[in-house]
């Protein structure tokens, strides 16, 4: 499935959640971070019931200032 | 407030600027906006607020000036090592501009001090180096409708918003809240390259002046990151999250209070 997340295309595999999503990315720590889809910020509550459409908009947005390091 | 013959020349190069003009640069002078923390954000901001003839300045910074600081901390010099970070920006910014009335607040940013603080003025410029004061300035600012320049700078990257609290979307519609101590690297771990705190503070600054100028768009609504090994800015789009703890539709935050984790570089800012 193609996604763009942070602004670049991107080929997923078998993620079909937005849990199952940042675990196929490796995002370090996905407590860390907040997740927008298609312009709206979910609750982490819900990363693992929202699932994923072909073309899904996702930004996975850091905390920083102090800062969290990038990956 | 009419300026004087030495004003118009001072200001002139911003004067000649339509969005300015001399009741802009008399609107600058009535203002007063406040720094949280005197520290890589917080020095390349107030140094050209000061020199942009903003009247009045607040500086809040418990710290003093530390060796390791002189690297992005433009303020302050070799010879402030020791100081507090309040005196030591206050003397610089009254050597560039003697119409820059300063106000020092050796004080950390608490629950307790900082609503009396923040409600002085018309604009903050969130400078701190920690989560627990950001989140702070985040609520105060909403409580007492003061508009606010967030940002955060680490490594190479930079992230900032601007906040009109009740109007555009706050960190938290964005942040939920502050993450737990110890999990997010701070610059005194992970590094910082000094002019990025340059770039995103002289940015910050350009926020403050727009907005006291009535002049532009703002940065609301719109999350600014600032990729400084690609040399790319990019923008997420935020909207006002009905779910926020603090500004949304039930919103569960409706007192002051401190957040629970230690600020993350204690020991670097001590």
């Amino acid at each position: 499935m193609k996604l763009i997340i942070n602004g670049k295309d991107v080929e997923t595999d078998e993620a079909h959640t937005v849990t199952e999503l940042l675990k196929e990315q490796k995002v370090k720590w996905p407590d860390m971070v907040s997740v927008e889809l298609n312009g709206t910020i979910l609750k982490r509550e819900t990363f693992a019931s929202t699932g994923l459409n072909e073309g899904d908009k996702v930004e996975f947005l850091y905390f920083m200032g102090g800062g969290r390091e990038s990956d | 407030m009419s300026l004087t013959e030495q004003q118009i020349e001072r200001y002139s190069r911003q004067i000649i600027l339509k969005e300015v003009g001399g009741p802009g640069q008399e609107k600058l002078l009535a203002s007063k906006v406040l720094i949280v923390g005197a520290g890589g954000l917080g020095s390349p901001a107030a140094l050209y607020l000061a020199a942009a003839g903003v009247g009045t300045l607040g500086i809040i910074d418990y710290d003093n000036v530390d060796l390791t600081n002189l690297q992005r901390q433009v303020i302050h010099n070799t010879s402030d090592v020791g100081r507090e970070k309040v005196a030591s920006a206050a003397e610089k910014i009254k050597a560039i501009n003697p119409d820059v009335t300063v106000q020092t607040y050796r004080e950390r940013a608490a629950a307790a001090n900082i609503r009396e603080i923040i409600k002085k003025h018309d604009f903050v410029l969130d400078g701190t180096d920690n989560f627990p004061s950001k989140f702070l300035i985040n609520d105060v600012c909403y409580f007492e409708k003061v508009p606010f320049s967030h940002a955060g700078i680490l490594r190479f990257d930079g992230q900032m918003i601007t906040v009109l609290p009740g109007q555009t979307a706050c960190y938290r519609c964005v942040f939920d809240k502050p993450p737990p101590a110890g999990l997010v690297p701070s610059c005194s771990q992970a590094g910082v390259l000094g002019p990025l705190a340059g770039v995103i503070g002289c940015l910050q600054a350009t926020e403050v002046l727009k907005y006291l100028l009535g002049v532009g768009e703002l940065l609301t609504d719109r999350l600014l990151i600032f990729d400084g090994l690609g040399l790319q800015f990019r923008e997420v789009k935020v909207t006002r999250n009905p779910d926020c703890r603090l500004c949304g539709q039930e919103p569960s935050i409706t007192e002051l209070a401190d957040e629970e984790q230690a600020a993350c570089d204690l020991k670097a800012s001590q």
